[in-house]
């Protein structure tokens, strides 16, 4: 495998941001891809033996895979995989080799530790760099990373790019909203990166404390590591005066910088040189045509620590048809609108989170923080929407907050195809993770055990 | 003529209402006048204070949603027939009232009462020729001082 066309961070340090593989012909561009999910599929199968056990499963040897098209030949590998393997089982390389280790933010209360060879945080950085250069950011740039720093991906992922660049970077990590808000003024922060659903946090708590957004420096969010919606992101736009950008990523494949979104907005361009995309149907695992949305499933094609073949990620997502108007040749795929858990069913309804997102967008105008309670009381299951009262939705007189409380249910209701219950909340007491919301809190087992 | 008035959210839970009630007694401000507006899920307590930007801050800081309004206060007479006296002519200029209370202390001989209308100037403007009393904030809060 010929590594020359891989840029380094030291390159794209001293040439400001070079656009890399960015615009690479698509023949040139599946010659590298092929080349390195050969050497991909080596290393999985030598080192590995989880990987050497499913390939044997279904007959296939590493020389087997030559071209992309074979790709779909190989086993899937999911989420429950990784947690049978923690935590070293998945390692490819000798701790001697490992120089970070990151964990998945656990959710489930189950953890999955990643490992990163020197060569793995190089090629994480270059990929984050080529993702800041989509947003259009660079020296010059004053960089508020409210991602959480630690073992979650996202803090020191941007943390590293930003840096290699020039800019200069605000290590300021997750939460304290008040306390991003003073640094976003203070600090002259140009770029704001954070979880979509923390930025609404931070935009209703400056117009609380009277300071407008849109007066400050900042014109750029890097928003992400969560599904949200295009309305959100006008939403944030205009609330805050800035281009909002959604960025993608997990700690299985790498972190932030797995995919991007460009200026046009229509789309994140995945990176294909390191990570190969692929949509199935999550029913029958079969690939999806483009612009059919499925599970989006993830290749790392040079990542030598913890190689992934084939990474059923639950992100639910579909390739953009066609090239984008940038010019960039990489592949798109679509906002993550949901993941694939996110569905629960009510009443035999399938029901995902951002249909109840759309109604709120509705019915203020306003994006509040909001939580779906799963409960069952005897033999009936009951949904509870919880929702955190913004500025907007409050007022001093009953009547007014029983209307909205009325009109949200009806708007949900008729968005899901399912009467839910609404229950306003105060502000802040929804749980987060990481600063990521959490959108659905299923305590039907729990109520059944007791 | 207007006086601000602060509006809380509270869920109608055990523990929610001593929360920002904590808060405020924790920053030095005194509840001067108070109502609690319920429903089954949730509630919205009203109050009056001297310092209602401060409190306003503590209790924004604290993640709780907190607006302020204008509302009026009226010094009625302390007798039977002494609020009809003051709701005789609101009727007479058409103006509803939203909601109401009293505050908890007197001044002087009279009793204070604080009413929310739709909007307070129509209503100031409504009642320029009337005979209801109003009592601004620097009156009113000089005053209590004194009881």
């Amino acid at each position: 495998m010929s590594d020359d066309s891989r840029f380094s961070p030291e390159t794209a340090h001293s040439s400001g941001v070079r656009p890399g593989a960015d615009f690479l012909p698509r023949a040139e561009l599946r010659q590298l891809q092929t080349e390195r999910l050969r050497q991909t599929v080596r290393i999985a199968y030598d080192k590995v033996p989880l990987f050497r056990d499913r390939l044997a499963e279904v007959g296939i040897a590493p020389n087997d895979v030559r071209t992309l098209d074979d790709l779909v030949r190989l086993p899937f590998i999911t989420k429950t995989d990784l947690h049978d393997a923690y935590p070293f089982g998945l390692f490819a390389v000798p701790m001697g080799e490992v120089v970070r280790l990151h964990a998945s933010s656990g959710t489930t209360g189950r953890q999955v530790l990643v490992p990163y060879t020197r060569a793995d945080l190089e090629m994480w950085t270059e990929a984050m760099i080529r993702s800041l250069a989509l947003f259009g950011v660079g020296r010059g740039d004053v960089v508020q990373n409210a991602y959480s720093y630690g073992l979650f991906t996202g803090g020191l992922g941007i943390h590293c790019a930003a840096e290699a660049i020039g800019a200069t970077v605000v290590p300021v990590s997750a939460g304290n909203v008040e306390r991003q808000i003073t640094v976003m003024r203070d600090f002259g922060t140009t770029v704001i990166c954070c979880t979509p659903s923390f930025f609404l946090q931070v935009v209703d708590r400056a117009q609380e404390l009277g300071v407008d957004l849109r007066q400050l420096r900042v014109r750029v969010g890097v928003l992400g590591a969560e599904p949200w919606s295009e309305p959100m992101r006008l939403r944030i736009q205009q609330a805050a005066g800035i281009e909002a950008f959604d960025i993608y990523g997990l700690a299985e494949i790498v972190g932030p910088g797995v995919a991007g979104e460009c200026s046009v907005h229509q789309g994140l361009h995945v990176l294909e040189d390191h990570f190969f995309p692929e949509i199935i149907d999550p029913a029958s695992g079969r690939p999806l045509p483009d612009g059919e949305e499925g599970e989006l499933v993830l290749t790392t094609l040079s990542k030598q620590a913890m190689p992934m073949l084939r990474y059923r990620t639950g992100d639910m997502t579909a390739i953009c048809p066609g090239p984008c108007p940038c010019g960039r040749t990489l592949r798109r795929i679509r906002r993550i609108s949901h993941r694939s858990d996110d569905l629960f069913i009510v009443r035999g309804v399938n029901v995902y989170p951002s249909q109840i997102e759309s109604a709120l967008l509705a019915v203020k105008g306003t994006l509040p923080h909001y939580q779906i309670v799963l409960t069952e009381q005897g033999d009936q299951e009951r949904a509870e929407v919880q929702i955190e009262v913004t500025p907007e939705m409050f007022s001093d007189r009953i009547g007014v907050l029983a209307e909205l409380e009325e009109k949200l249910t009806r708007k949900i209701g008729q968005a899901v195809g399912v009467h839910l219950d609404v229950r306003l909340v105060e502000p802040r007491t929804l749980v987060r993770s990481e600063g990521k919301a959490r959108r659905i809190l299923d305590q039907r087992h729990k109520v059944k055990t007791s | 003529m207007k006086i601000h008035q602060l509006s809380v959210f509270i869920e109608n839970r055990p523990g929610h209402l001593i929360a920002p009630c904590r808060l405020l007694a924790e920053a030095g401000i005194n509840i001067v006048a108070l109502s609690l507006a319920e429903t089954q899920k949730y509630g919205i307590l009203r109050l009056i204070v001297r310092d209602w930007e401060k409190a306003k801050e503590v209790l924004g800081a604290n993640g709780f949603r907190a607006s302020v309004t204008e509302v009026l206060a009226v010094q009625v007479a302390d007798r039977p027939g002494g609020l009809v006296e003051v709701l005789n002519p609101i009727v007479a200029a058409e103006l509803n009232v939203e909601y109401m209370y009293a505050f908890a202390t007197k001044l002087g001989d009279q009793a204070v009462p604080v009413f929310r209308f739709e909007d307070p100037d129509v209503a100031l403007q409504a009642l320029k020729t009337s005979s209801v009393a109003f009592v601004d904030t620097v009156e009113l809060f000089s005053r209590l001082d004194r009881v």
